[in-house]
């Protein structure tokens, strides 16, 4: 029940870039197309997960017995750079079809704050493995559903020509950002955690 | 040469302003900007980071083989950001509280990252610490902008003082309009700041 609540929360209440603001850039920057928003959160979810595995087992098993907590910065952003190397070439080797979907924005998600940030996240909560896979798979999905409803909205903007001259582009698709984000404060108090 | 460092300096915060124009940096400039103060030494902090990295970088960059350069200058721009994170919760335990894992967050602003790579790889020391004090100032000045309108409507403040004893319209909420302090408010003054900010540059460039 306790990750059930956990999955819930983290996906609709507390959504990783909606109401936390991790990962706006991607958000931003890759929401023209519904289908390259969908690869860009499919590859989101994979490699967030994985890292924040990584991550935990790196803080406990190496950063705190060592005493060495505060390299956590540093020695963290240079796993998820290797990790995210390493899916890319394992990817290509073993599922080619996957990689074709997902390839091309595997590079861009090492700068992606959403995947630190949720590697700090998990390990500032104080959450266990168990958790922590949960709490930065369902993270993941949040990324990836705000993501693509975000790229079904802004397809739609296209169309429209009422945008005033000033507006056109990023202040108009940051209003719509905003209106998703208060949609999505409806579900505030659904869950408590 | 001095001419030159300032004008440096002005491009980073007008012409190619990091939140505004760039649109690099999105996370902290939405998420730390709750109010004025915040915004402020979030931007502060960052400009520090890029001060530092892009006068490391520029002395070091020859040194580097080209191969290994990304993973290099993330080492040197996480070392920094550790750097000041210790420093902050040290010397200025609230902020740093406030700001919480922003700080560390600052190693995968784009904005630092390209600097390095698009500036000072490229140039000279003195240069590179002028682009850095350029941007990170236009940087924490978007900042404190935004901080500043999100505290001013959202909780009737500045700089953390509160206005007491003005009366806004009698249909407007008492104690702030609490949309923009919370997120959707943030995405909203950020686009209508960006629109003001595009128009006010439009302007500009007509005039001269």
């Amino acid at each position: 029940m306790e990750y059930i609540l956990l999955l819930i929360a983290a996906i609709f209440v507390n959504n990783v870039l909606l109401s936390q603001f991790l990962g706006i850039c991607p958000f931003l920057g890759v929401s023209n197309k519904v289908t390259t928003s969908m690869g860009m959160g499919g590859a989101v979810v994979f490699v967030l997960t994985i890292s924040s595995i990584a991550t935990y087992l790196i803080q406990y098993f190496i950063l705190v017995p060592l005493k060495i907590e505060y390299m956590q910065t540093i020695i963290f952003i240079l796993v998820i750079a290797t990790l995210v190397q390493m899916v890319e070439i394992i990817l290509k080797k073993v599922s080619p079809t996957l990689y074709q979907a997902l390839g091309i924005f595997l590079p861009l998600i090492v700068t992606n704050c959403a995947v630190l940030g949720i590697a700090l996240l998990s390990i500032q909560n104080k959450y266990d493995l168990a958790k922590t896979t949960v709490f930065s798979l369902a993270s993941g999905i949040g990324f990836a559903l705000a993501l693509v409803l975000f790229a079904g909205l802004r397809e739609q903007l296209e169309l429209s020509s009422n945008v005033p001259k000033s507006m056109k582009g990023t202040p108009i698709a940051l209003i719509v950002a905003g209106l998703l984000a208060m949609a999505f404060m409806g579900f505030s108090g659904v869950v408590k955690l | 040469m001095m001419k030159k460092r300032i004008q440096i300096i002005l491009r980073g915060i007008f012409k190619e302003n990091p939140a505004f124009v760039l649109l690099l940096g999105m996370c902290p400039t939405l998420a730390t900007t709750s109010s004025a103060i915040n915004g402020l030494s979030m931007g502060l902090a960052t400009t520090f980071t890029l001060m530092l990295s892009n006068l490391t970088i520029s002395l070091i960059s020859k040194l580097i083989p080209n191969k290994v350069r990304i993973p290099s200058y993330i080492i040197i721009i996480a070392s920094f950001v550790t750097v000041i994170d210790l420093l902050m919760a040290g010397f200025l335990p609230d902020i740093h509280s406030q700001l919480g894992i922003f700080i560390p967050l600052i190693t995968v602003n784009c904005i630092v990252f390209a600097r390095a790579e698009s500036f000072a790889s490229k140039n000279g020391a003195l240069d590179s610490i002028s682009d850095g004090l350029g941007i990170g100032l236009g940087f924490t000045l978007a900042l404190t902008a935004l901080g500043f309108v999100r505290e001013l409507l959202g909780a009737y403040s500045i700089f953390g003082y509160k206005l007491n004893g003005i009366t806004f319209l009698e249909s407007l909420p008492s104690d702030g309009i609490i949309i923009f302090i919370l997120a959707p408010g943030a995405f909203i003054a950020l686009a209508y700041l960006i629109v003001l900010f595009n128009m006010l540059k439009n302007k500009l460039i007509k005039n001269n």
